[in-house]
């Protein structure tokens, strides 16, 4: 079986600190995996370098069989990679409904005439996505689907964080990263949440999903597999249970005996 | 109402009052702009102040909104007709009329301004000197025999044009550093008209007026026995040219291109990871905007009959900023309030004409202080408003 993402040997350094030191990391389609570790030990960097937001400093990466090493953040999404980021990037000011439209952005029409001048046609495309973004939205809290046109900013943050996963699943990607999801939401709050996004996921068989969790339960439950970073490397991989009893991940989380 | 049902009209809410608002404004407006006396001028600023302050304090404002939010179309008819009220009872003052038609026109060259800044958030502090580009546009065309009806159209694109030679910076720089690019750029157009004789020099040019199929533009108009100043036809002009910035203003906010450029100005690296072209919207936003500035500044060149350097300095600019921010960044009716009281209030209150700049820094820090999205700050996007989704 071929991989759905083949990331080999990426390197990546800030100044003297190497992030990612010739990390190997290999996404089967349809799984799910968790990208575990210590804090600073890369896996923000890594989302952050397969999203093309850094470039990689050495190393090459695959998607669908395609090298996605070099492309721009905008080539990577429309390739059906999408994501969700550790501190919340809504657009506060803005409604539910346009920061779920932000992630639609390849399938909604772009041309200045469609959208300022053929307003029937430019109505039809927003009520489809209208309904769209409703039905997501109700996957998640059906409260929110009645508010749609409410600003984010007055939303709590377990609300905003299925804002965010919305926007991320609206265009159908193939490759959802999800980077910290849990992050400052209770544990109810969280399981919550998972629930949510094994369901879409039960929906949408062609979705892969990588995660990366502090919360281990998390990890545990959803994950098919896991891959453990330390200082930029992979120092583990399997099945979550395997990877928790290894003695270099324990020492790596909690130091040396 | 199930998430299948389309969309529904919400009927019978009440238009009434906004209308009520509009006609309020018109006759408060008619008696400002007609008003000579110092004291009673500055009567009537204080008591648009305090009617505003009271009619908010007693939750009248909230019924006005709804009429704005729901029946905009309507509103925006009250609002052309109550302008042609007011600019049909001044149908003989040149100066009164001069004021309405610069008002209108620095609205236009706002909601231009609006597009970069306060929806892409591409600083643009040289917002005059593509006001002045189209104005110069109109000075070297008119008279030579190009329909001058034309002139508007050719001076957006002029500016426009111009402003592509600031892309390649703005474009490589971000925040704070764009908008310095565009500083440099408003100082050096100053120069480099004060130093060119072609183009006058610091004495400036003339501009001769418009003329439409051999009417001349500027010509008193006879109807009857009443007399229209030959401003009102260039008021016509000037109203229909803002009805149809309004217009794109609005279309364009309301749209997946609004959207973006709303994507873009509040996290440039989110909507970059979602597939937005950073550099493709930035540019269109920009030039849509110089578009708008420079017809209006053609027009406007054509009104004035007379174009120089120092009309469009950088401290212009720095005028149609801070309307911006004083009517409310992205909300084009606020920037009708906006321009209004910054150009008409300087005007009548002769007596602090020395002062108007240090009024302006106050209105702004005023402004930026206890109202910090402007006096009619933006709503949330509604794709069809009075439509109920």
């Amino acid at each position: 079986m071929s991989a759905l993402l083949d990331a080999r040997g990426i390197m990546r350094r800030f100044g003297g600190v190497v992030a990612l030191d010739g990390l190997d990391l290999q996404v089967a389609p349809n799984e799910i995996v968790g990208l575990i570790g210590p804090n600073g030990s890369g896996k923000t960097t890594f989302f952050n370098v397969l999203t093309g937001i850094y470039p990689a400093d050495a190393g090459r990466i695959e998607f669908a069989g395609n090298d996605i090493s070099d492309a721009p953040p905008p080539a990577i999404y429309r390739a059906g990679i999408a994501r969700t980021f550790q501190r919340s990037r809504l657009s506060l000011p803005l409604s539910i409904f346009d920061n779920i439209m932000i992630g639609n952005h390849k399938r909604l029409s772009q041309g200045l005439w469609f959208n300022l001048v053929r307003r029937d046609d430019f109505r039809r495309e927003f009520e489809a996505n209208l309904e769209a973004a409703r039905a997501l939205v109700t996957v998640f809290e059906p409260q929110l689907a009645n508010r749609l046109f409410d600003p984010v900013a007055g939303l709590p943050m377990i609300d905003r964080r299925r804002i965010e996963i919305c926007r991320a699943l609206i265009s159908a990607p193939r490759l959802l990263l999800l980077d910290e999801p849990s992050a400052g939401m209770t544990h109810e709050e969280t399981t919550a949440l998972m629930d949510d996004i094994l369901l879409v996921r039960d929906r949408n068989k062609d979705l892969t999903i990588v995660i990366v969790e502090h919360e281990m339960n998390v990890i545990e439950r959803i994950t098919d597999r896991c891959v453990v970073l330390n200082f930029g490397r992979k120092i583990a991989e399997g099945r979550y249970r395997e990877v928790a009893a290894d003695a270099q991940v324990q020492e790596a989380y909690l130091g040396a005996a | 109402m199930s998430a299948s049902e389309p969309a529904r009209k919400i009927v019978g809410l009440g238009w009434w009052p906004g209308v009520a608002a509009i006609a309020l404004a018109a006759v408060y407006v008619i008696a400002l702009l007609a008003a000579e006396k110092q004291n009673l001028i500055i009567a009537l600023l204080a008591i648009g102040i305090v009617a505003v302050i009271g009619a908010s304090r007693f939750g009248l404002l909230a019924p006005v909104t709804h009429s704005f939010a729901w029946h905009e179309n309507g509103m925006a008819f009250a609002a052309l007709v109550s302008a042609v009220v007011v600019a049909g009872y001044f149908h003989d003052e040149h100066f009164v009329l001069l004021l309405v038609v610069t008002v209108l026109l620095m609205t236009v060259a706002t909601l231009g301004l609006n597009i970069q800044f306060g929806y892409a958030g591409v600083l643009n502090f040289a917002g005059a000197s593509f006001f002045g580009i189209g104005a110069y546009t109109s000075a070297v065309l008119n008279g030579t025999g190009f329909p001058s009806i034309l002139v508007p159209l050719v001076g957006g694109v002029a500016s426009a044009l111009v402003g592509c030679m600031l892309l390649l910076p703005v474009l490589r720089t971000r925040g704070h550093y764009a908008a310095v690019v565009t500083i440099a750029f408003a100082l050096l157009f100053k120069t480099f008209l004060e130093v060119n004789d072609v183009l006058g020099g610091p004495q400036g040019l003339q501009v001769k007026g418009m003329t439409f199929l051999g009417w001349s533009f500027n010509d008193n108009v006879e109807i009857g026995p009443v007399t229209f100043s030959f401003y009102w036809s260039y008021f016509i002009v000037s109203l229909a040219l803002l009805a149809l910035a309004f217009v794109l203003v609005r279309r364009l906010e309301r749209s997946w291109i609004g959207l973006n450029l709303d994507a873009l100005r509040l996290d440039e690296t989110a909507a970059a990871c979602f597939g937005l072209s950073t550099t493709r919207w930035k540019i269109t936003a920009f030039l849509i905007g110089n578009v708008l500035i420079g017809v209006a500044g053609a027009l406007f060149g054509m009104v004035g009959g007379f174009v120089g350097p120092n009309n469009y300095s950088f401290a212009d600019s720095l005028i149609l900023v801070s309307i911006l921010l004083l009517g409310g960044i992205g909300n084009p009716w606020g920037l009708i309030v906006g321009t209004f009281i910054v150009i008409v209030v300087p005007e009548k209150l002769q007596t602090i004409q020395e002062y108007r700049f240090l009024l302006f820094a106050l209105l702004v820090i005023g402004v930026l202080l206890f109202r910090p999205e402007g006096l009619l700050p933006r709503t949330v996007r509604r794709y069809f408003p009075g439509v109920r989704t």
